[in-house]
């Protein structure tokens, strides 16, 4: 169905001096959709809007609006409109010339532009604040007027860059709200840019995941939330449990110790995946017969709508669950999960793996450091090999200075009963630890590996 | 100690350096030479057809020179502030480097070269050397505001349609106007009021309003001296009240 796709964004790559803030884009927006490309800073999503504005030029790839390429068309003709960050109103000019700005310098007849704006402001609630000054309006004002100065050129795609991440949690509420009011009305699509889950779920008839530079997972809220294709996803939409599982058959899955009946299949037998289990479908029941697993509760906190507790498993995993009702901390319960709501997803990776070369029989270089290893047979200095290491082989340490290669947290996962971090080296690579120890994202580490631990085979040169 | 006795110092220090001179220019001004009270010095200047016509000289001059400094310095501010077209820290330091060498010595040094080079002093040299001690004046402040503006003022002006030429008048311009004012009170106080430039590069041929100052408070005339100074206080006075109401003009001399 290529005739409703207005915006097209094939194999687009963008870097910045030699990071890569944009790896190999494929995405297709269509006609009339609030599409939300949500992630964490520093993900990409805000430069893959800028590219579709026409502020930056991807370094590789081609965008498409209605089929053809747009790549070489500068920003102020692209029947595009955008809502900044942080509003970008005209200090100089009133609410009425900010908004008449646009239809201004396409020399639109005064008495259309007179029509227009008063009817965008309308829409907006903003009515009676033609002469106002925008310095003098609140953070909810100049955000409707941001919104009003986009709409009232008519552009075919409006594109938002996280409006609502400056407005107070209630404002953002009623502004998600009307958002989505003004996109029925209007027809037109709504490119939307947050780091927000909650918000990209209220709004999105399309939610793209991005981390790093590349999409994640496409889908509709409901897919994302329910069928996160990764540990990532799942981790960043919504609360979950994400536990290491090994596939036993199909729709039988092994974790925390016990088999549970579940839908996937398809993965083979005895291998290692990822399930991620949502902490409201953890039911409670008194029923010895439906009973699963058993755990004690651990703490018990009441959020509002329903009770978020943390149990500690008959095998010693921790799991957080939601429900309606409280059980006292310190009490045994009894619990089941559902066989639809076990998602099973593939496992990225299953041990470290480097491309590194021998320095000498008991030394290999690798991802910029030389560690020790086992001596080698067969092997001689300069050979290119392959390194492997188990997650749970990497120590970490506390300084910097005191491991072979230094490095930062860049992201942690927790598993139910050990951490799962991915640990940023200064050169930029990528290695994953499993810890017991508690670190925080951002925490400065030093890396080592013992000797014995690294696996090292011959590499084919081919 | 309470928190405004810290404040005494200063108090002293604007009362014996400002507060004080400016009392003795009025004292000045409206005595005579055996200490009288009198107005005459007053009314002389306006009478004083030759003292009228240096004022008139020296603000058109003024003028000249602010104009030129506006057309020279912002497209140079715009420049340097444009990090595609200037993507070193060194080049605006360049800029700034002559503010730091003694005026009076650089004004000597022009007036020598014009000489080497024959160029007959006057007008043209005169503004020539203004303009090259004040236009730093000029580019830095303006540099400043457009260093520190916002750029998605100006890409949400692209994106609403302008295209670079309109971002450049409709957003650009107005916006650095603190600058520009900034600029204009740096260049134009300081040239109303100086007297060296004009007499070393025109050789005293056209004379300024701080020229005549000078010559009457060497020649001992303190009291008519000191209605002139009065006169140009007023002068400077004016001008900053055109930018009174402008804060951010003052961040943008820093």
């Amino acid at each position: 169905m290529a005739g409703d796709r207005i915006i097209d964004l094939q194999h687009v790559s963008k870097r910045f001096g030699d990071k890569t803030v944009l790896e190999d884009i494929n995405l297709y927006i269509r006609k009339g959709e609030f599409i939300t490309l949500l992630g964490p800073s520093g993900c990409g999503k805000t430069t893959t809007l800028r590219l579709i504005a026409g502020f930056l030029a991807p370094d590789e790839g081609e965008i498409l609006l209605d089929g053809k390429d747009i790549s070489a068309i500068p920003p102020y003709k692209r029947p595009f409109n955008t809502v900044f960050q942080r509003y970008a109103l005209f200090p100089h000019l009133d609410v009425y010339d900010n908004i008449a700005f646009g239809l201004k310098l396409q020399k639109v007849p005064t008495d259309e532009i007179d029509r227009r704006v008063r009817r965008v402001l309308k829409m907006v609630s903003m009515t009676d604040y033609e002469e106002r000054d925008v310095d003098s309006l609140s953070g909810g004002q100049q955000q409707r007027v941001a919104i009003a100065r986009a709409l009232v050129n008519q552009p075919k795609i409006l594109l938002l860059d996280e409006p609502l991440a400056a407005l107070d949690l209630k404002m953002r509420k009623d502004m998600q709200i009307e958002l989505k009011e003004m996109h029925r009305e209007l027809g037109i699509t709504f490119i939307y840019v947050t780091h927000d889950q909650e918000e990209a779920l209220t709004l999105s008839d399309t939610i793209v995941v991005m981390n790093e530079g590349k999409i994640q997972q496409i889908g509709t809220p409901t897919d994302i939330y329910n069928e996160p294709v990764n540990s990532f996803v799942a981790d960043f939409i919504g609360e979950s449990n994400i536990l290491n599982a090994t596939m036993v058959r199909d729709r039988l899955v092994s974790f925390i110790g016990h088999d549970f009946p579940c839908v996937d299949e398809g993965f083979g037998e005895g291998v290692p995946v990822d399930v991620v289990v949502r902490p409201e479908d953890i039911y409670f029941t008194t029923n010895p017969a439906r009973c699963q697993f058993r755990a004690k509760v651990n703490s018990c906190t009441f959020k509002g709508v329903h009770y978020e507790m943390y149990v500690d498993t008959d095998n010693g995993f921790e799991l957080m669950i939601q429900d309606y009702d409280p059980y006292e901390v310190g009490s045994e319960v009894m619990l089941y999960i559902e066989p639809d709501d076990i998602q099973v997803m593939h496992k990225e990776r299953t041990c470290n793996t480097f491309e590194g070369k021998m320095v000498d029989a008991t030394h290999v270089e690798l991802l910029g450091g030389t560690f020790e290893c086992l001596p080698q047979e067969g092997l001689s200095a300069g050979d290119a090999v392959t390194a492997e290491v188990d997650f749970d082989k990497v120590d970490l340490l506390d300084h910097q200075e005191e491991g072979v290669l230094a490095g930062e947290v860049h992201f942690l996962l927790y598993k139910g009963d050990h951490y799962h971090l991915t640990i940023l080296t200064e050169d930029g690579d990528h290695l994953w630890v499993d810890t017991d120890d508690i670190w925080d994202k951002g925490d400065l580490v030093g890396v080592d590996i013992a000797p014995k631990d690294l696996k090292i085979t011959r590499r084919n040169e081919a | 100690m309470k928190r405004s006795h810290w404040s005494i110092p200063y108090a002293v220090f604007l009362a014996i350096f400002v507060a004080l001179p400016l009392v003795l220019i009025m004292v000045y001004a409206l005595q005579d030479g055996q200490g009288h009270f009198t107005l005459a010095n007053i009314t002389r200047f306006f009478s004083d057809s030759d003292a009228l016509g240096t004022f008139a000289v020296s603000l058109e001059i003024a003028i000249e020179n602010t104009l030129i400094c506006i057309l020279l310095g912002y497209p140079a501010a715009w420049i340097l502030a444009n990090r595609e077209l200037n993507r070193s820290a060194v080049t605006i330091v360049l800029f700034i480097l002559p503010m730091w060498i003694n005026a009076l010595m650089r004004t000597l040094a022009t007036a020598e070269l014009f000489n080497i080079l024959g160029v007959q002093l006057g007008k043209g040299t005169l503004l020539f050397g203004m303009v090259y001690d004040y236009l730093p004046f000029m580019i830095y402040p303006i540099y400043n505001v457009l260093v520190k503006m916002d750029k998605s003022y100006q890409e949400a002006a692209q994106d609403l349609g302008a295209t670079p030429w309109k971002v450049f008048w409709k957003i650009t311009v107005p916006l650095s106007m603190p600058g520009v004012t900034s600029g204009v009170l740096m260049v134009f106080m300081p040239t109303v009021s100086t007297f060296a430039i004009s007499e070393f590069l025109t050789n005293n041929k056209i004379k300024l309003f701080g020229t005549i100052i000078q010559e009457n408070i060497n020649a001992s005339m303190w009291n008519y001296g000191a209605a002139l100074a009065f006169f140009m206080l007023i002068i400077i006075g004016v001008t900053t009240m055109f930018n009174g109401n402008n804060k951010e003009a003052e961040g943008a001399l820093i």
